[in-house]
């Protein structure tokens, strides 16, 4: 059943080293807060896996806690590279990670099924394209019906799936709204799964009824983190810090200036502090 | 009525807005595509429909998005729906007529490389991947490409393939059983090509204003194809021009408009 607990705690009861860990958000409502608290932590030889791993796990995999990361687009968008990913990538710093690569539609049917409780996804895909070549986890069946030579991935099963949304009410239910990315499979598909809220309401009585509601028994923990998306945005609450993103691009591009920003915007701070960064914001949502 | 001093930059993508019509269902690529995609809204193309691979359909920024999933693209969209419906009932189930595509390499058969320079396994520069690129190619029913004329771009051979186009040429799409037509349109910032009927090999068939065969030629890693009867794109209208470079200025002023961040 759902606890409600702070941050700190609901990472510590939730995450192990060596854990396969989905910190999930298509742009939209990036678990940043959750993510911090983990590097906080200090865990070692996770498997992250993401389709858009951006800013916070270039931040995951520069501090030497990823051993492989499984993803569809490792960039950060509309900048450019993630500089943290490429350095472990191309030179193996501070360690070679191991990666799986997939397109957004293998990894989108491979959640689904994950959530469906399937061994593996099927779908059209991959037809030309060299990562079939590259990837073992891309094979392809025989329609049994038509014919067709389809491409099948296996599901995706995290050990836990960290995301962020919106509001929880008293009970535990979690509402997400706005771009819903992949975050409803992702929680669906892990074994446990924690939510970061922006508040905590009394009920969802007065919202329409078709939301997309993630019932509190499907949830390990909530903890409420205003502001815990940031850069990235909670729709209804605050915008998207777009000149962060920026900025990140230069911060990322040198190891040592990287270590300084990790030390200080990081490692020294806490989940209360989020708040704060998204104050000037709010009033552009 | 023609306007003067625009940039190369600003041919291309006005070039490009252009290509699409009125009834497209076009899914957006982040960059030059969006940007053409969105002149074409605004100017001669109102009711295109506009799909972000993030979930937003039918969606009408007043800014150009930073990001695929910025929240401007959900705010003014018909509807968003989640991430594996957009690539299983929207793409796969066949309803993008266009699929919109940047490249970081492209070969004369319009295969696409964004995903590594070099070896895959140990690569010079690790580059973002293809995120929805390697099934926009093969499940829209057309693609159009966009990219600035550079001879590291432009290659004889790809590095990776990130996103099928023509493969080896002829009717290599129909061999692999792919039954669409893949890259049907590629525009520059110095021409409009078309893929030869037959070969499926990029051919120029539109000079941008003032733009030579030898600068096309000198731009391009492989030898150039030139169509016999060879146009000049007409100039970008004062509208288009002026479209263009507003929509340019209310996005720099948004996207820095927020403040110097103090954490990410």
């Amino acid at each position: 059943m759902v606890k409600f607990l702070p941050l700190k705690q609901a990472v510590a009861e939730n995450l192990n080293n060596g854990d396969s860990v989905a910190f999930e958000g298509f742009t939209h409502l990036i678990p940043t807060a959750a993510a911090h608290e983990a590097i906080r932590q200090g865990f070692r030889d996770l498997t992250l896996i993401r389709m858009t791993p951006d800013l916070i796990y270039d931040q995951m995999i520069g501090m030497g806690m990823a051993k492989k990361i499984v993803f569809s687009y490792v960039g950060n968008p509309g900048v450019g590279l993630l500089r943290r990913a490429r350095d472990a990538i191309e030179n193996g710093f501070p360690r070679p990670i191991e990666v799986e690569e997939h397109s957004h539609a293998g990894m989108a049917n491979a959640y689904e099924a994950g959530a469906a409780g399937l061994p593996c996804a099927v779908f059209r895909g991959y037809r030309g394209a060299g990562l079939a070549a590259v990837n073992p986890n891309i094979k392809s069946v025989t329609c049994p019906f038509t014919g067709e030579g389809l491409a099948a991935v296996p599901s995706i099963r995290p050990d836990v799936t960290f995301i962020h949304a919106q509001k929880a009410d008293k009970k535990g239910n979690v509402l997400v709204e706005g771009i819903i990315g992949i975050q409803k499979e992702a929680v669906l598909a892990a074994k446990r799964a924690v939510v970061t809220v922006e508040e905590v309401v009394d009920n969802f009585d007065d919202l329409h009824p078709n939301l997309t509601v993630l019932p509190r028994w499907t949830i390990a923990a909530i903890s409420v983190v205003p502001g815990g998306s940031h850069p990235s945005y909670a729709h209804g609450y605050y915008a998207r810090d777009n000149a962060a993103y920026l900025e990140w691009d230069e911060i990322a591009a040198d190891r040592e200036k990287f270590q300084a920003w990790m030390q200080a915007n990081v490692i020294e701070k806490s989940a209360g502090d989020f708040a704060g960064r998204v104050e000037h914001l709010r009033k552009a949502a | 009525m023609s306007a003067t001093g625009f940039t190369p930059n600003e041919m291309m993508t006005i070039a490009a807005s252009r290509a699409l019509k009125n009834d497209d269902v076009c899914f957006v690529g982040i960059g030059a595509p969006s940007a053409a995609c969105n002149v074409a809204r605004l100017t001669h193309a109102p009711d295109i429909t506009l799909i972000y691979e993030s979930g937003t359909i039918g969606t009408a920024p007043d800014v150009l998005p930073l990001s695929i999933g910025d929240g401007e693209l959900c705010e003014t969209a018909v509807t968003t729906v989640a991430v594996p419906e957009m690539f299983r009932y929207w793409l796969q189930g066949g309803r993008i007529s266009i699929g919109f595509l940047g490249a970081a390499q492209l070969d004369k058969f319009g295969n696409i490389n964004t995903t590594v320079i070099g070896d895959y396994f140990h690569p010079k520069t690790r580059l973002p991947g293809g995120g929805g690129a390697p099934e926009i190619a093969t499940s829209s029913k057309e693609i159009y490409i966009t990219m600035a004329q550079t001879k590291r771009g432009m290659v004889e051979k790809i590095d990776f393939f990130t996103s099928f186009g023509h493969g080896e040429g002829g009717d290599h799409r129909q061999r692999l059983g792919i039954d669409t037509s893949g890259p049907t349109l590629l525009i520059t910032d110095l021409a409009i090509w078309k893929p030869d009927p037959v070969t499926k090999e990029f051919t120029v068939v539109s000079l941008h204003p003032g733009v030579t065969r030898q600068q096309v030629q000198e731009s391009c890693g492989w030898v150039v194809k030139f169509a016999e009867a060879l146009d000049e794109t007409p100039a970008p209208s004062e509208l288009e021009l002026n479209t263009l470079r507003d929509l340019q200025a209310r996005t720099r002023a948004a996207h820095e408009g927020t403040g110097k961040a103090k954490a990410a």
